[in-house]
């Protein structure tokens, strides 16, 4: 069947209607970038030691490649350039990897509940850290340690056991995937629960940990995470299509053309990749990758040619503005600010969100 | 033709000579053609020794009682049960060897049931029916559109536009997902119980589509469909299941005779109001 079959005028009518709906994910996106700019320029400029906006912004459009003229002690550089800015952009980077991530698991698993940690990551990465915690051996190169090291493994290793666990049972697949994920996952929590009874004076490095943070940020360490990050999160962009064949579940998907198996096995592998690198350098940050997503569907609706990109950009910005807000009374850990700052927004957001959205 | 890597595979029942002549092109089968087909799940058998042949822009009705195997058969026809036994060719090719993305491009299903796990418009569910032939990386462009606005107004449900697609009643899901199946502008149409959740007005409209498609568009149907009048009325060929085996083929008098209705449903054939 051919366009040709409809009537020009009544279909043009249609049409209109149809793109009404084109401007607003360029207006999200571009608000987005501006909030992102902000957050990463306010970040940079407050802090304990306050550095002139003006010079903020002049030291970074210099490391730019722009020709400014210095204007500020050098002191002022450091702060920003080796201290604020690593930490500004690996929250920027860990924030968008975990809205990417939580958009791919909510939509490969079908499930609105779904977040970046469902599949055991959170947990292989918590023990991995609390084991590398407990090894009374210093590991440390360039800023990173074992922690890191350890935390990155167990959460590829918790993902890749429960890929495997969940294809021999008989469930079906996606069911088999959450409910093994659930499995694992509180394994993985029982062996966190002994390591950390057993660390004794070093729990507290062990809940550091997995309240997350940004406090550690370094240059090296965001120039190790940020490829796995960035590429992931493009691969997954790439991909889009098979989200969006995915929305009316695996069979659909397949009518559509969709080799499902295939797709969803390369789609978990990128997003947990992208978790995996996001948790080894920030430590467990919750709430991002459930809410963001959810956010930005709300407003551009199911799309993930959309909802992916947009993800990545409002995520960098939310959890930059909430690193910021965590320094300003001392060192919160980030993660209560994202659960106090974004359970709120959220809730204010459902009420007002497009008729008839469930969750 | 497009064929997956690796191409078509040995079929058991063919004869080399016949797969001769079909690769030979002296032999169009056009369509399905499914020999010795059967389907277990578990111990259970659910299909035993199917033979049966739908050329391609034929309109055909799937009758049976609950439990004869129609949508099982449906999913053989969509290559959704590796499992089978026998042989299916489609257009002369083993099934098998076509890769996902040609069969959508060429058969569009209609499945009983659909669910959503996020809101989504009328227009957004239509749109993944564009999805075999979109660009794979830029998404639907302006003929993409004009084919979902085709197919919206085809199936008639404009005034759907914009609601979420959750908060519909049963009936108008169906006549999105018949939209969307639509916007993907199949050589065949499969639908599992298309009108199960539809009142009579709209049975009818969406069987009169059927045959306008089938009949102006040369699109071939094949239908799962419960009610024996809408089936009877409205197309030339019915298949009638029952316990795993087709027990008739033909046209509606042929197949829903008095004594057969009595014996496959088990119910005074006066009920059947043709």
């Amino acid at each position: 069947m051919s366009a040709g079959a409809v009537t020009e005028g009544r279909s043009a009518v249609r049409l209109g209607r149809l793109d009404t709906l084109r401007h607003r994910p360029l207006l999200v996106g571009l608000g987005a970038l501006v909030a992102l700019a902000m957050a990463i320029v306010a970040g940079v400029a407050f802090g304990n030691i306050a550095v002139p906006i003006g010079d903020t912004i002049g030291i970074l459009a210099q490391h730019l490649g722009w020709p400014v003229a210095t204007s500020w002690p050098a002191s002022a550089e450091t702060i920003v350039f080796d201290l604020r800015l690593p930490r500004v952009m690996t929250a920027a980077v860990v924030g968008a990897g975990l809205a990417v991530a939580g958009t791919t698991f909510q939509g490969l698993l079908r499930n609105p509940l779904a977040d970046p940690y469902v599949l055991g990551t959170a947990s292989g990465a918590a023990l991995g850290a609390a084991i590398a915690v407990l090894i009374p051996v210093s590991v440390a190169w360039l800023g990173f340690g074992l922690v890191h090291l350890l935390a990155f493994s167990g959460a590829l290793i918790a993902v890749a056991v429960v890929w495997r666990l969940a294809r021999t049972t008989s469930l079906s697949s996606l069911t088999a995937l959450l409910l093994t994920g659930y499995a694992v996952g509180s394994l993985l929590a029982a062996g966190l629960s002994v390591a950390m009874y057993a660390s004794g004076a070093q729990l507290r490095q062990i809940v550091f940990y997995l309240l997350g943070g940004f406090s550690g940020a370094s240059w090296p360490q965001l120039v190790a995470a940020a490829p796995l990050v960035v590429v992931g999160s493009v691969l997954l962009l790439l991909r889009a299509r098979s989200l969006n064949a995915l929305l009316l579940g695996e069979e659909t998907a397949a009518n559509l053309g969709l080799n499902v198996r295939r797709e969803r096995a390369i789609l978990l592998c990128l997003a947990a990749l992208v978790t995996a690198a996001a948790v080894a350098v920030s430590g467990l940050i919750g709430f991002v990758g459930l809410i963001v997503p959810h956010v930005v569907r709300l407003v551009v609706g199911p799309n993930a040619r959309l909802v992916l990109p947009l993800s990545a950009l409002v995520g960098a910005a939310f959890l930059t503005f909430a690193d910021l807000v965590a320094r300003i009374p001392g060192e919160l850990p980030v993660g209560v600010v994202t659960a106090i700052v974004g359970a709120p927004f959220f809730l204010i957001i459902l009420r007002r969100a497009r008729a008839g959205y469930e969750v | 033709m497009v064929i997956a890597d690796g191409g078509p595979t040995t079929a058991d029942p063919l004869t080399t000579r016949e797969l001769t002549m079909i690769a030979d092109g002296r032999a169009t089968l056009d369509g399905f053609d499914l020999r010795g087909v059967g389907l277990d799940y578990g111990r259970r058998t659910i299909l035993d020794g199917l033979d049966l042949q739908v050329a391609s822009g034929e309109r055909v009705a799937i009758l049976g009682p609950n439990g004869a195997g129609k949508s099982s058969l449906l999913r053989i026809l969509t290559a959704h049960a590796p499992d089978r036994r026998g042989t299916v060719l489609l257009d002369g090719l083993p099934l098998e060897g076509y890769s996902r993305e040609t069969l959508a491009r060429r058969l569009a299903v209609v499945p009983g049931e659909v669910s959503l796990p996020f809101a989504a418009r009328v227009e957004e569910v239509v749109a993944l029916g564009r999805i075999p032939h979109e660009d794979p990386l830029r998404g639907p462009r302006e003929g993409d559109r004009a084919a979902i606005a085709a197919a919206i107004e085809r199936v008639g449900i404009g005034e759907l536009v914009g609601r979420d697609a959750r908060r519909l009643s049963l009936g108008e899901r169906q006549l999105v997902v018949l939209a969307m199946a639509l916007a993907q502008a199949p050589h065949v149409l499969i639908l599992d119980e298309p009108t199960v959740h539809l009142d009579l007005r709209h049975q009818v409209d969406v069987m009169e589509l059927l045959v306008t498609l089938n009949e102006r568009d040369g699109v071939g149907v094949i239908a799962v469909l419960h009610d024996l009048s809408l089936a009877a009325h409205f197309f030339p060929r019915l298949v009638l299941l029952d316990h795993g085996r087709i027990v008739a083929d033909g046209s509606p008098d042929e197949v829903l005779s008095n004594d057969r209705i009595r014996a496959v449903y088990g119910v005074d054939p006066a009920l059947v109001h043709r």
